[in-house]
C-alpha cells in the first residue's frame, strides 16, 4: 500500500469525528430520555416536578408562537435588506453591511439578553403592560435581533445566485429594477430563501440564553392567551430546571427527552432545508 | 402611482431595512459601552467577585480565556484536517457523503443540546466532572463544524494552477498540501478559526451545564476544576442581582470587547488575503 492511501485513510478517520460524535449525542440523548419519551409526554397539559407530572405541550405551544412570531419580525426586516445588498447597493456599502452582519451573527447571547432584561421588557411594561414587561413579545423581538442576521446572509446568497442574463434580459425588455426584482428574480431565489427561512427557525428553535432572559418563565407552564404572558420554551426549561435537578430522577430524564424532542425537531427542518429544497434548486438550474 | 415614482418608494423602504438591520451592532455595542465604562478599574479587572456584585472579575476574564484557548486546541486541529480530506481526498461515494451529512449536522445541533451531551458523557460518564476540560471539549465540539466549513471554503479558493503546478514538478497529494495549498489557504483557515472563537467565547448554555456556576472566586488551578466564566457571570448578574449593576454592565463590555477583537481581526485578515490572492 502506498504511502498515500494511508495519508487518506488517516485523515478518513479526523473526518468522520464530527460524525461520531453526532452519533453519540444522538446515544446518549436516547438512553437518558427514552424512559418518558412518549405519547403523554408529548400530548400532556401539565409540567410539574414536585408532582413528577411531565406533559410538554404548553411549552411546545409557547416554543412554537415564540420562533413564529420573531420569524414573522426578522423576514419582514431581513429580506428586503437581503435584496437592497443583492441589487441596489453599491459595492463599497455591500461590503461594510455584510462584514457588520458577519460580526452580529456572532455576538454573544447573554449580552443582547442583558439588553432585552434592562431595556426591552421596561420599555415593554412601562408603555405596553403585561406582568414585568416579560413575556411572548419581549421573546420575540429579541429572538428576531438574533436571527436577522443570519436569514440576511442566506437569503443574499440566492438571490446573488439568480443568474445575471435573467436580470439583464427583463432590464433589457424596459422593466424597471422593482420588476425585474418581483417578478424575475425573486421567483427564481425562493428555494433558497426558504431554505434560508427554515435554517432561521431551526436557529431560533435552539437559542437558549437571549430568550430565556425575557420571557418570565412561570413556575407552571401554560398555554399563553395574550402576547404579554410569560411562558417558557423548551430551552429555557431544560436550562434552568438543570440547575436544581436530582440525577437519576424521572425530572431529569424528562429534561434529556425534551432535548430529544428539541433535536429532533431542528434535524428534521435541517434535513428538508438541505434535501428537499436544495435539490429543487439544483433540479431547475 | 407610475413605475417609476413605485422604483424610488420601495428603494427608500429598502433603504430604510437596511439601516434597521445593521444599526443593531453600532446600538448594543455603544449601549453597553456607556453603562459599562464606569465599571472599569484597575481593581475590577485584577480582583476576584465575592457575593456576586462585589470585587472585580478576573477569575471570568481568565476562565474565559482559558476555555476558548482549550477548546481550539481541541477543535481546529480535528476541524482543519477533516477540511483537507472533504475537500481534496474524500472519494465521491456514500460514505463520504454520510460523514459530510453528519458534518452539516452538526452545525445545526442548539448549543444547549451539545450541553445536555457534555453534561451526560463528558461530566458524568467520562467522570470529568463540572470542569474546564468538560466545558472546553464540549465548546470545541460546537465549534468544529464552523471551522470545518471555514478551512474547506478557504482551500476551495486556492487557484487551481497552485495545485498543478507543484502536481506537475512530481510533488506528490500530500506534498502539494502541506506546502502549497494549505499556505496559501491559511489566512482564511485562521479566519474560519478565529471567527468560531468569537462564537465560543459568547457560548453561555454550554459552560452553564459542563464549566462551572460562573461566580467563581478562583481561577482554575487544573483542568478538573470547575471555571468561571464571563457570560455565565453576567446572567447570573442580570437575572439575580438588581437590574442594571454596574458588575453586569462592566463584565458585558470586557466579554464584547474581547468577542469585537477577535471577530475584527478576522475580517481584516480575510480582507488582506483576498486582496493579496486576487490583487483586489
Amino acid at each position: 500500500m502506498s504511502k498515500g492511501d494511508w495519508v487518506g485513510r488517516i485523515l478518513f478517520v479526523c473526518a468522520s469525528f464530527s460524525a461520531l460524535v453526532v452519533f453519540l449525542i444522538t446515544f446518549y440523548l436516547l438512553r437518558e430520555g427514552i424512559g418518558v419519551l412518549n405519547w403523554d409526554f408529548l400530548t400532556g397539559t401539565i409540567w410539574n416536578p414536585s408532582l413528577d407530572l411531565y406533559g410538554i405541550l404548553p411549552t411546545l405551544v409557547s416554543t412554537l408562537i415564540v420562533v413564529g412570531g420573531a420569524i414573522v419580525i426578522a423576514v419582514a426586516i431581513a429580506i428586503p435588506c437581503a435584496i437592497f445588498l443583492a441589487e441596489y447597493s453599491p459595492f463599497w456599502l455591500r461590503n461594510i453591511i455584510k462584514s457588520a452582519v458577519e460580526v452580529i451573527v456572532g455576538i454573544p447571547s447573554v449580552v443582547i439578553g442583558l439588553f432585552g432584561v434592562i431595556v426591552i421588557v421596561p420599555f415593554i411594561r412601562d408603555n405596553i403592560g403585561g406582568r414585568n414587561g416579560e413575556g411572548i413579545l419581549a421573546g420575540w423581538i429579541i429572538l428576531a435581533l438574533m436571527i436577522i442576521p443570519n436569514i440576511i446572509t442566506i437569503s443574499e446568497d440566492a438571490l446573488r445566485a439568480v443568474p445575471s442574463a435573467y436580470r439583464e434580459a427583463s432590464l433589457a425588455l424596459g422593466a424597471t429594477r422593482w420588476q425585474t426584482m418581483r417578478n424575475v428574480i425573486l421567483p427564481n431565489a425562493s428555494s433558497g430563501i426558504r431554505a434560508s427561512l427554515i435554517l432561521g427557525v431551526g436557529r431560533a428553535l435552539g437559542e437558549t440564553m437571549a430568550v430565556l432572559m425575557v420571557i418570565g418563565n412561570p413556575n407552571i407552564p401554560f398555554f399563553p392567551t395574550s402576547i404579554l404572558d410569560q411562558v417558557r420554551t423548551l430551552t429555557s426549561t431544560i436550562a434552568i430546571e438543570f440547575s436544581y435537578v436530582t440525577w437519576g430522577s424521572p425530572h431529569q430524564q424528562a429534561l434529556y427527552a425534551m432535548g430529544v424532542v428539541l433535536f429532533f425537531i431542528i434535524m428534521v427542518l435541517n434535513f428538508v432545508a438541505t434535501f428537499v429544497i436544495r435539490k429543487k434548486v439544483i433540479a431547475g438550474e | 402611482m407610475n413605475e417609476v415614482t413605485k422604483e424610488q418608494y420601495i428603494k427608500s423602504l429598502l433603504y430604510v431595512a437596511a439601516g434597521l438591520s445593521i444599526i443593531i451592532l453600532p446600538v448594543i455595542v455603544v449601549w453597553v459601552a456607556l453603562n459599562g465604562a464606569g465599571a472599569l478599574s484597575w481593581d475590577f479587572l485584577t480582583q476576584a467577585p465575592y457575593r456576586l456584585v462585589k470585587g472585580g472579575i478576573y477569575p471570568q476574564i481568565i476562565g474565559s480565556i482559558y476555555l476558548v484557548a482549550l477548546s481550539t486546541l481541541f477543535g481546529a486541529p480535528i476541524g482543519l484536517i477533516s477540511a483537507i480530506y472533504l475537500s481534496e481526498y474524500a472519494p465521491d461515494n456514500v460514505i463520504t457523503q454520510t460523514v459530510r451529512f453528519f458534518t452539516e449536522t452538526l452545525a445545526g445541533v442548539p448549543s444547549i443540546v451539545i450541553g445536555l451531551f457534555g453534561l451526560e458523557f463528558l461530566v458524568y460518564e467520562l467522570h470529568l466532572k463540572t470542569s474546564l476540560l468538560a466545558g472546553a471539549l464540549s465548546l470545541g465540539i460546537m465549534m468544529l463544524p464552523w471551522t470545518i466549513r471555514a478551512s474547506e471554503e478557504a482551500i476551495k479558493v486556492v487557484p487551481k494552477e497552485f495545485k498543478e503546478a507543484s502536481l506537475a514538478l512530481g510533488a506528490t497529494k500530500w506534498q502539494t498540501m502541506v506546502r502549497v495549498v494549505i499556505p496559501a489557504a491559511l489566512p482564511g483557515i485562521i479566519t474560519g478559526i478565529l471567527l468560531g472563537m468569537g462564537k465560543a467565547i459568547g457560548e453561555t448554555a454550554i459552560v452553564w451545564l459542563t464549566a462551572g456556576s460562573g461566580s467563581e472566586g478562583f481561577v482554575p488551578a487544573s483542568l478538573q476544576a470547575p471555571t468561571g466564566s464571563l457570560p455565565m457571570y453576567i446572567y447570573l448578574v442580570a437575572t439575580q442581582a438588581a437590574a442594571g449593576s454596574q458588575h453586569g454592565y462592566g463584565a458585558a463590555l470586557v466579554l464584547i470587547a474581547m468577542f469585537l477583537s477577535i471577530s475584527v481581526s478576522a475580517l481584516l485578515l480575510r480582507n488582506y488575503f483576498l486582496r493579496k490572492l486576487y490583487g483586489r
